[in-house]
């Protein structure tokens, strides 16, 4: 298990400087961390929190936006029609609801097709492990300065130490 | 029937250009369709960011501007479709708070771009819902003389501030946005390198 603190802190090491994003239970950890360092902007929506990443990004920000699967949904078309054609890179931290069936329902066809939906779309993507979390955060780093489009680090129960119990 | 409004109303390409006069470094954020085609012919600049999709989205990216560039004040043209689409995002600029974010909607209380379709700012005020969600200065206008007046204010004031200009429906014969989008991103973010 990696402590948010030290995650947050790899996240800016690698020039990460704009938060925000939508809760999860998986991502309460890091976004306790991000708001302490009143680092994080809360938005009301996942698209509207990849528009917000967007603005950062032209005005000379290195913007991350922390969601669950479910908000890929909310988030689909901005990244299409925004994101993807302008060329606007954004680092998504996504957890992984669903994930191998094991969660409530509404997660399941998501937790199931998420991958294939980000293959579809052409959003390179990850999944971050506790023994990789160096060279998936290289891989991020260098995605996101090479092809500047969206990527995803994809997030499973436990990964990241949270506030829940 | 001819409202009681309709007799001084501009229509969005006057509104607009009257704005487009003041605006000097400010960088600004137009929405998709019509708005963005009319802002090119109007008076094309590198620090102009058109929209040519995600619709809802002109807000939140403004939000992220403001946030990111601080010293600017940043300007939005945004529609009522487009604000009903993603009203959230004036609860968030209420909360937020961006001193430097003028949030200016053209409201024509018709999908223009698509020919026409009623929308429901008509009859939701949507600078009601501006002032209710926290924006600090939020003025209602139809007239050329308060436009102005306004905007110049808002753009000395601290925000956000909410520009609802009620316009007609008269569209603007303007061509499609000429510059590639990968392209624009990449003028309009090289105005902040200095």
């Amino acid at each position: 298990m990696i402590d948010s603190d030290d995650f947050v802190r790899a996240l800016q090491d690698i020039g990460i400087d704009f938060f925000t994003g939508v809760p999860d239970t998986i991502l309460g950890g890091i976004i306790a961390t991000l708001t302490e360092a009143r680092l994080y902007v809360p938005a009301v929506r996942e698209d509207e929190a990849v528009a917000m990443a967007a603005g950062a990004y032209l005005g000379g920000k290195i913007p991350a936006v922390l969601m669950q699967n479910s908000g890929l949904g909310n988030a689909l078309n901005v990244l299409e029609s925004l994101n993807l054609i302008y060329r606007i890179p954004c680092v998504l931290l996504v957890s992984w609801r669903g994930f191998e069936g094991k969660d409530a329902p509404e997660h399941l066809v998501m937790g199931h097709t998420m991958t294939q939906l980000l293959d579809t779309i052409k959003i390179p993507h990850r999944t971050l492990s506790a023994e990789t979390v160096v060279d998936d955060l290289k891989w991020t780093a260098t995605t996101f300065m090479e092809q500047r489009i969206p990527l995803a680090l994809l997030l499973k129960k436990g990964i990241v130490k949270t506030v829940q119990p | 029937m001819i409202g009681p409004e309709e007799g001084v109303m501009q229509s969005r390409a006057q509104a607009m250009g009257a704005l487009l006069e003041l605006i000097t470094d400010q960088p600004l954020i137009i929405c998709n369709g019509f708005p963005s085609r009319e802002a090119q012919k109007l008076r094309d600049r590198d620090a102009n960011f058109y929209m040519i999709g995600s619709m809802g989205a002109t807000a939140g990216i403004g939000l992220g501007l403001a946030l990111s560039q601080p010293e600017k004040t940043v300007v939005v043209f945004d529609g009522d479709g487009n604000v009903l689409m993603s009203m959230g995002t004036l609860a968030t600029i209420g909360a937020v708070k961006p001193k430097n974010l003028v949030h200016v909607v053209f409201d024509n209380e018709v999908y223009g771009t698509t020919g026409n379709q009623p929308t429901y700012s008509r009859l939701v005020n949507l600078d009601t819902v501006a002032k209710a969600s926290g924006y600090v200065n939020v003025e209602r206008v139809r007239e050329r003389e308060d436009i102005v007046y306004e905007f110049k204010d808002m753009l000395a004031s601290e925000g956000p501030s909410f520009l609802l200009i009620k316009i007609n429906e008269q569209i603007e014969d303007a061509d499609r946005v000429a510059i590639e989008p990968a392209e624009m991103t990449r003028r309009f973010k090289a105005t902040f390198d200095t």
